[in-house]
């Protein structure tokens, strides 16, 4: 039990993860696989930030030697911590997973963006955005044009004639 | 024969700092191109900054012969604190290849942007041009994993809007954009994953750092886990079978200048960070990778090879003939990739750098005489050779090397792949190739059959010559391929020694 609630986040990313390539490959509709995508992207997001923390870490900013803030953020550390560390102090959470994160998080903000704006435009040129409609008028489309081009050949053999 | 090392190409200021200058150019230039009063001054923009990277890339290749590798820390911070740029010889080859390929490609974008694109948005389609070559020459710089998502990130939306572009001439473009904006990013997604358990098992994103503490790491779940995530999603990208999906499509719809400079380069970026991963910042002698070499990647890339040239036989499109065509080739590299041997990457890179060279001119070609070519099946290019010669007999030069006819580079990498093959006893490989190249005599017979043997259209529907700012470019690249194919000891020369550089030997 205790090792489930301490991988608690890591069931989280993993149930996240799977139920976003689910909604990205399960739906028709252009919107709802966008959804999907941010979702997977959410996902990595909690990765990242589940694996820098640290159980008592603190902010990662220096704190001197005599500062009395220490000693007190010391105290709340589990003991048999510093035992198996073999290190007694301060213990700083990670820093540049976040860093990362909100890097990655801002790339997924730009992808949102241009695939939003290319649904807007399919919507435009198709009417619709759901994608077993879309292939259906490309369908439609195509046998239209080989069928003109029929007529073209007739056409062209009755002046012929 | 060329001798790297006396290559002083740029004043030493400017080559110390040619490896951040290579990406510079293009990103600063790309915000310029959006900005310039019409498209005439974006093009030319476009032209410039992807010289000045050529240019960039020279003065790195010259670097890299007399020093080996170069690692520039961005802002001074030194790695692997910082962000690095490290160029060995696998880098300065991608470098060389990216910006030349570039350069030839905006050389052309003067005359195809002007046939298919709209006054109003030529600005920007310059502008995302620039943007996704910085992306792609930052992701085979960088010396720094997380590093390389942001890069493939900046390339890969350039990608999506200019092959939503497509869509005046073809509204398929769109959807096409769109599915590979959802693929490309699940594969992002996918690396990204990859990395974040890289850097928890190793705690470093250095990639130098990296492959230094990863052989310690053999036994390590969350390593392998990375490694597999790592390879499934640049196989995305890379359109490797049965990933491959997205790319049929977004080739056959977008603009023709899209064609020309995707097929030359942005697949090939993605294998160049595979190569990366798999025998650089892993140990190449690791039970995960030579597993993944033998019982994974060379299966898919023989696969690839035949099911992808049969299919690119029954196409009705010309683009998707082609398309097809360059999943089956990136099987053929991938396949001597697989062979994991020194021999077998510098044939993959080999071929890789003819595929790029035939593909380009074969995209060109057909872009060439859009102008007057109003359908998109191959029965729309009826007779096109009998009445523009000129830009359908690179076309045909191009085929051959496509399908390894002496005298092309096609039949120097082909011959090198089938050496590296046989060397390592991969014989089934060696049988897969054959096959596969002879499926390709029936798509490429095919296509010269409709092009030159065909009665030429008259009257309204007959096929013009591409102007000269076309074929400038077109056959730029035609005698390149005919040139290695004949002399190929320089691009040999690169291509044994960045296969040597990313096994870890020294030369």
């Amino acid at each position: 039990m205790s090792s489930f609630v301490g991988y608690a986040n890591y069931f989280a990313v993993i149930i996240l993860m799977m139920g976003g390539l689910y909604v990205i490959f399960s739906t028709s509709n252009l919107i709802k696989r966008m959804i999907g995508l941010s979702i997977l992207q959410t996902s990595v997001g909690l990765f990242y930030i589940t694996t820098s923390k640290v159980f008592g870490g603190t902010v990662p900013i220096l704190i001197d030697e005599d500062d009395p803030a220490r000693a007190e953020l010391a105290s709340r550390l589990d003991p048999a911590y510093f035992e198996s560390a073999a290190y007694d102090g301060v213990v700083y959470s990670n820093p540049l997973p976040h860093v990362l994160i909100l890097t990655a998080i801002v790339v997924g903000v730009a992808t949102l963006a241009v695939g939003l704006a290319i649904a807007v435009r399919v919507r435009e040129a198709y009417g619709t955005v759901e994608r077993e409609e879309i292939e259906r008028k490309d369908r439609i489309r195509h046998a239209h044009e080989s069928y003109e081009d029929e007529l073209d050949e007739t056409e062209a053999s009755e002046a012929d004639a | 024969m060329i001798d790297f090392t006396s290559l002083i190409v740029a004043p030493p200021e400017l080559t110390r700092h040619a490896a951040a200058l290579l990406v510079l150019g293009p990103l600063v230039a790309s915000c310029a191109a959006a900005l310039s009063p019409n498209g005439r001054w974006a093009w030319i923009i476009s032209f410039l900054a992807s010289a000045f990277s050529f240019w960039m890339a020279l003065a790195l290749t010259g670097e890299v012969a007399r020093e080996g590798v170069i690692v520039y820390a961005m802002g001074g911070f030194e790695p692997p604190y910082g962000i690095s740029f490290r160029i060995d010889w696998l880098g300065a080859m991608f470098a060389l290849l990216l910006s030349s390929m570039a350069m030839i490609a905006a050389a052309y974008s003067g005359y195809s942007l002007n046939a298919e694109i709209l006054e109003g948005k030529r600005t920007l389609f310059q502008a995302g041009f620039l943007l996704c070559l910085a992306g792609l020459l930052g992701m085979t710089s960088t010396g720094d994993a997380f590093n390389a998502f942001v890069f493939l990130e900046i390339s890969s939306i350039g990608t999506y809007a200019l092959i939503g572009v497509g869509a005046s001439r073809d509204r398929r473009a769109l959807p096409a954009a769109f599915n590979y904006l959802i693929l490309g990013t699940v594969g992002a997604t996918f690396y990204v994953i990859g990395v974040g358990f890289l850097y928890a098992a190793a705690g470093t994103l250095n990639m130098a750092d990296l492959a230094s503490r990863l052989p310690a790491l053999e036994e390590s779940r969350a390593a392998e886990a990375g490694f597999a995530f790592i390879m499934v999603g640049l196989g995305l990208k890379a359109a490797m079978f049965p990933l491959h999906g997205w790319l049929p499509s977004a080739y056959a719809h977008a603009p023709s200048l899209m064609n020309v400079f995707l097929s030359a380069t942005a697949t090939k970026a993605a294998v160049y960070l595979m190569v990366r991963f798999a025998f650089d910042v892993f140990p190449p002698d690791s039970i995960i990778v030579e597993r993944f070499m033998i019982w994974v990647m060379a299966p898919l890339a023989g696969v690839a090879a035949i099911v992808c040239s049969t299919q690119a036989i029954f196409q009705t499109e010309l683009r998707r003939i082609l398309a097809f065509s360059s999943v089956a080739q990136v099987g053929y590299m991938m396949l001597a990739i697989a062979v994991a041997s020194g021999a077998g990457i510098a044939a993959g890179l080999l071929h890789l750098t003819a595929h790029a060279l035939m593909k380009a001119a074969l995209f060109m070609a057909i872009g060439g005489v859009t102008l007057s070519v109003t359908g998109l099946r191959l029965s729309d290019f009826n007779g096109a050779g009998r009445t523009a010669p000129w830009t359908m007999t690179p076309f045909a030069i191009a085929s051959f090397s496509l399908l390894g006819v002496p005298l092309t580079m096609g039949f120097l990498t082909k011959w090198r792949l089938i050496e590296a093959m046989l060397g390592d006893a991969y014989y089934w490989a060696v049988a897969v190739i054959a096959i596969s190249s002879i499926l390709s005599l029936f798509y490429v017979g095919r296509m010269l059959e409709v092009l030159f043997f065909q009665p030429a259209q008259t009257g309204k529907n007959r096929i013009r010559e591409a102007p000269l700012g076309a074929l400038i470019p077109l056959w730029v690249l035609t005698v390149a391929t005919i040139w290695f194919g004949i002399d190929g000891r320089m691009v040999e020369y690169i291509a044994d020694s960045a296969a040597t550089a990313v096994l870890g030997g020294v030369e």
